[in-house]
């Protein structure tokens, strides 16, 4: 069961092959046989589970049923659930539970689906290979000695593993689209404003994005047709209709121009998985698509841009976090500052408390100019060239990571080299861009990808490409060794 | 790019955060390394460009002036770390300014 | 003191009068149970987003329209980053770069008449922060956030007051500007209405501007203009005997009538504003500022030049009037229901006011409707009580026992005018007296006073003095 795609196990729910009490029971037997050495959950909701899929069978026996009704799923812990601790990775939140659901955990239930549980993930979604988790790094299901990349590395690892047919995560510089491809699933990034960002703890507000890992880009295509619109108590949500993804995937690829942009090509990327994204886009030429080489001048700038808006925003999107009203509260402060700082020193983690720092001192009097204002204006030029390309080519094709999944500890000691991994994902969230992250053809049994970036709003042309890539290779079908 | 100890320090205030020696050393030399790195900013032809609000220059949305959220004291303060007689508790503090 | 200027600029926040909060759906009502009206928002819970209010946006359009301002569109929402525990997200959410209103004029009015226009720099939104209570709590202090997140609006002046005196009738004009507009409801018992003052002094003819100290939360007329009368004579001395100006935040203490020095922060603040990325810039659409342009109500200055217009009031009683738009609706809706404004405007100001202040209990409107103060007032100007008994009707009906004429029957409070008792009084008071009536008519005026007397005892203290002087002086005449 578990080697079939989400929408194929939706199918055995609805003709009965299977009930979702039993596909529920399956997952979390799978969850309890191989998660203690991956570590990708932080929490599994079993009784919860089973209570909603018993619900989720009611309901298709009273033929009340919808197409996702039944079928199993996990949540990145950074979506807040009702009733069930949201951690974020982070001792802060330990001992949190959230008195109300996100937009996006609401809109899946209220579609059926069942939760088995909340995913590892780097603290406060900081971090490109889950190793700033508080309850230890996740391991990469291809190879346990290596990372399964960050921030959603739990959701990721999971998918991978087939121990969720699939999973919600967020990406704020790559969190979705580079675990997918170190773990060799499928995850789409949306356009900012797609997905409610309501009950998603906040890391950098203006960059965020809450989007899925699954194992197929029509699987991607069912979950963001439930999870996307307009949410009014998120003002940064956009007011655009949804369309129906599914149908609109099989739109066809000929005709289609697809932009390569040389600065994605350039000499930080691995030639191994240049062949494979190389690869990726001969097979699209040969359903039709064009080639045309762009460019995109400011790309050079985009990754220290994002690192300072994004450390700027998460400096004062965790100032809450005060040991006053909830989360990790010091033992006997002697004072308010004591209070204050003991609680944020012992509740954060070494990197959050990095980019905490470096956000405080790019916002400070003085250096607001230089660092924050001016990265906010690169981030301007990086939209534009990302406009002009699209009035050239209808999608973009890119690596998604310069490397193939590394070493735990082999990163950890610079934080600069681990911000660079993001170089190739980054880009899109600056320029508030949808992308999708396809697993390629794996280099020495370690999984790679290839990236799709659309203009806004065009999830369903990434996932028609993506969904044609896939019905003609099985990539994204492999399951690792050990996990079968 | 050199970042002293006291600057360090007077970060670490503004963020309330209380690193010890050694972290601090580590700091320092952390931040200098990530200010290096973000010093290529200053290259950037600017001149002129408007910084990004939002992605899709989309103005605010506003919602009437309605009360609709329902009094869930107890359920808010059953996650607190010290909330007593509905009110959240902290170490004294000195002057209300 | 001659060569000293004195520069006051202030800084007053009024309490927009929404419903609910500025970025949540809580209700900002007064004195609910502590922390029952603060929302997930009001907290800062983890990933919850603020919503802007359209009303609170409205009001401060309305006032910017009001003083003449440009209205900024579009406006943007920045955090202000600083650590306290009222303050749940760490930061508050304000207007820094681009307020929602710039510049725009208020016309002051001083004691003797003279007027002055000072301008202001700029309005801007922004949320309350919470409380923090400190009596009683074992050492500890306890956070009530239902305050968080109410709308404030601050209105920065110019430091172009140069008295105590001119910074206390701007503070009054404002207070009467967001009253009449409705956007404010000008309690500053409960902070509604407060101010922080800076002053500075300065050599006369000197173009540079002294150092400045802020005078933190001054929530009434009197206490602003003693504050700064203190804080002036402080900074004088202190100038005078060659001491520097420390630039500091005092509190004033009304008790000992001095302000001290407000606890020293270990270091500067920095708040590090930058734009709030959770909200986005607000568009104020030209149609809905011609719409509330349209629908801006009578302010204190016009109504008060048109209160002494249309119904012949002296200024000194309409300025009383158009202290508060309730007082002025009151008394026009009084002469609107038959009244005469002069008589109307005398009581008002007069027997109502003095009843609203002498209640124990706060009122926020007087018991006695307009209508009926009318009605009362109706009897009085024709004469059917005199002005004294209709005190006692006044009494009555803030009791609550009923309308003015009922009142005036069940206590027999009629006063009489012309008609056959009066006559037969008169009659009888001439007869008794004949020696009186000779001296009377021999020249000795005064002795109309005596038969005044005469007939007012005979009713029983219940004829109009004037009407019985009349009847005597006539029939003292013709016969």
């Amino acid at each position: 069961m578990h080697e079939r795609t989400l929408l194929e196990q939706a199918q055995a729910l609805q003709d009965g092959e299977v009930s979702s009490v039993e596909l529920t029971q399956f997952y979390l037997n799978r969850i309890q046989a191989h998660d203690e050495s991956l570590n990708s959950f932080v929490t599994v909701t079993g009784a919860q589970a089973l209570a909603q899929a018993e619900a989720a069978d009611r309901a298709r026996s009273a033929g009340e049923a919808g197409p996702l009704t039944g079928v199993p799923l996990a949540h990145k812990d950074i979506f807040c659930t009702r009733g069930v601790r949201t951690t974020c990775g982070s001792r802060m939140l330990d001992n949190f539970v959230s008195p109300y659901d996100a937009t996006v955990v609401e809109r899946l239930q209220a579609a059926g689906m069942v939760m088995l549980g909340k995913t590892n993930m780097d603290e406060f979604a900081m971090g490109s290979s889950n190793e700033n988790s508080c309850y230890g790094p996740v391991r990469n299901p291809w190879d346990p000695e290596r990372v399964p990349g960050g921030s959603s590395g739990g959701s990721a690892a999971a998918v991978a593993a087939r121990l969720a047919p699939a999973a919600t995560a967020t990406d704020t510089g790559g969190s979705i689209r580079q675990p997918a491809t170190f773990c060799g699933v499928t995850g789409l990034k949306p356009t900012y404003g797609r997905v409610s960002r309501f009950g998603m703890v906040a890391y950098a507000s203006s960059l965020d994005q809450g989007g899925m890992l699954g194992v197929s880009a029509e699987d991607c295509a069912a979950l963001l047709g439930t999870m996307a619109g307009f949410d009014s108590r998120d003002s940064t949500s956009v007011d655009h209709p949804v369309p129906d993804y599914q149908k609109e995937l099989k739109q066809p690829v000929d005709g289609l121009r697809l932009g390569l942009p040389k600065e994605f090509f350039d000499d930080r990327l691995d030639a191994r998985i240049r062949a494979s994204v190389e690869e990726a886009v001969a097979a699209w030429e040969g359903q039709g698509a064009q080639l045309v080489e762009i460019s995109l001048p400011n790309l050079p700038l985009a990754t220290p841009a994002y690192y300072v808006i994004a450390s700027a925003e998460c400096s004062s999107n965790l100032a809450r976090y005060d040991g006053v009203r909830y989360g990790h509260r010091c033992a006997d402060p002697e004072d308010l500052e004591d209070l204050f700082c003991r609680s944020r020193e012992e509740g954060f983690g070494a990197e959050v408390r990095r980019r905490i720092m470096i956000g405080t001192y790019a916002l400070s009097a003085g250096y607001r100019e230089a660092y924050y204002d001016r990265a906010r204006r690169v981030r301007q030029l990086i939209r534009r060239d990302f406009q002009q390309a699209f009035e050239k080519v209808d999608a973009i094709a890119a690596p998604v990571s310069p490397v193939l999944p590394f070493r735990l500890g082999e990163k950890t000691q610079d934080p600069v080299a681990m911000y660079l991994i993001d170089c190739y994902t980054i880009p899109v969230n600056l320029a508030g861009l949808p992308g999708l992250s396809l697993p390629a053809r794996p280099v020495d049994g370690l999984p790679t990808g290839v990236q799709l970036i659309g203009n806004y709003f065009d999830e369903a042309r990434l996932l028609g490409l993506g969904a044609a890539w896939q019905r003609e290779t099985d990539w994204h079908r492999q399951v690792p060794p050990g996990f079968a | 790019m050199d970042l002293t100890a006291e600057t360090v320090r007077g970060i670490a205030k503004l963020a309330r955060l209380r690193p010890n020696p050694d972290e601090e050393q580590r700091l320092i030399q952390d931040l200098g390394a990530i200010l290096e790195f973000f010093a290529q900013l200053s290259e950037a032809e600017v001149d002129g460009i408007e910084p990004m609000a939002h992605p899709l220059e989309v103005d605010q949305r506003m919602r009437e002036d309605e009360v609709t959220e329902p009094d869930r004291r107890e359920d808010y303060q059953e996650i607190a770390p010290d909330a007593r007689e509905g009110l959240y508790r902290v170490p004294a503090v000195l002057d209300s300014d | 003191m001659s060569e000293w200027e004195t520069v006051i600029g202030l800084e007053i926040h009024t309490q927009l009068s929404t419903r609910s909060k500025l970025f949540s759906a809580a209700s900002t009502q007064y004195g609910a149970e502590p922390n029952r009206q603060a929302c997930g928002i009001d907290l800062a819970l983890p990933g919850v987003l603020p919503v802007v209010n359209c009303e609170a946006i409205r009001m401060a359009v309305m006032f910017g329209l009001a003083v003449g301002a440009k209205i900024r569109t579009p406006c943007v929402f920045a955090r202000k980053n600083y650590f306290y525990p009222d303050l749940p997200r760490g930061y508050q959410i304000s207007q820094y770069e681009l307020p929602i209103v710039e510049g725009g004029t208020v016309e002051i009015e001083l004691q003797d008449g003279s007027h002055r226009q000072i301008e202001l720099t700029r309005a801007h939104l922004e949320e309350d922060a919470g409380k923090l209570l400190h009596e009683g709590y074992a050492g500890e202090s306890a956070v009530d956030l239902n305050r968080a997140g109410v709308p404030l609006m601050e209105i920065v002046s110019e430091p172009q007051m140069r008295s105590p005196e001119e910074a206390s009738a701007y503070m009054r004009t404002l207070h009467g500007i967001v009253t009449f507009l409705g956007i404010c409801d000008g309690n500053m018992e409960q902070g509604s209405f407060r101010c922080d003052a800076n002053i500075s002094m300065r050599q006369k003819g000197e173009k540079e501007l002294g150092v400045k100290v802020e005078l933190k939360n001054i929530n009434s007329f009197r206490f602003v203009e003693r504050a700064l009368r203190y804080e002036q004579q402080r900074q004088v001395d202190a100038l005078e005997s060659g001491k520097p100006i420390i630039q500091e935040t005092r509190q004033y203490d009304p008790g000992t009538d001095r302000t001290r020095p407000m606890r020293v922060k270990e270091y500067a603040d920095d708040y590090r504003y930058f734009p709030d990325p959770d909200l986005l810039p607000v568009v104020v659409d030209e149609s809905i500022q011609a719409e509330l342009a349209e629908s801006l109500p009578e302010l204190p200055q016009a109504r008060k030049t048109r209160l002494i217009d249309q119904h012949a009031l002296s200024a000194d009683l309409a300025t009383v009037l158009v202290q508060s738009r309730q007082w002025a609706d009151y008394f026009e809706a009084t002469v609107e229901a038959g009244a005469s404004a002069s008589t109307a405007a005398r009581w008002i100001t007069g027997e109502v006011f003095a009843r609203m202040h002498k209640e124990s209990t706060e009122l926020a409107e007087p018991p006695v409707s307009a209508d009926s103060l009318a009605q009362l007032l109706k009897c009085i100007d024709s004469g059917v009580v005199s002005n004294s008994a209709a005190k006692e009707v006044l009494a009555a009906m803030w009791k609550g026992e009923g309308e003015a004429e009922e009142i005036i029957e069940v206590r027999g409070l009629r006063q009489v005018g012309a008609g056959a008792d009066l006559d037969q009084w008169v009659d009888q008071a001439i007869e008794a007296h004949p020696d009186e009536v000779e001296q009377y008519r021999g020249g000795k005026d005064r002795l109309l006073g005596f038969f005044v007397g005469q007939v007012m005892k005979a009713s029983g203290g219940k004829a109009d003095p004037k009407q019985v002087s009349e009847q005597l002086r006539t029939k003292l005449q013709s016969d």
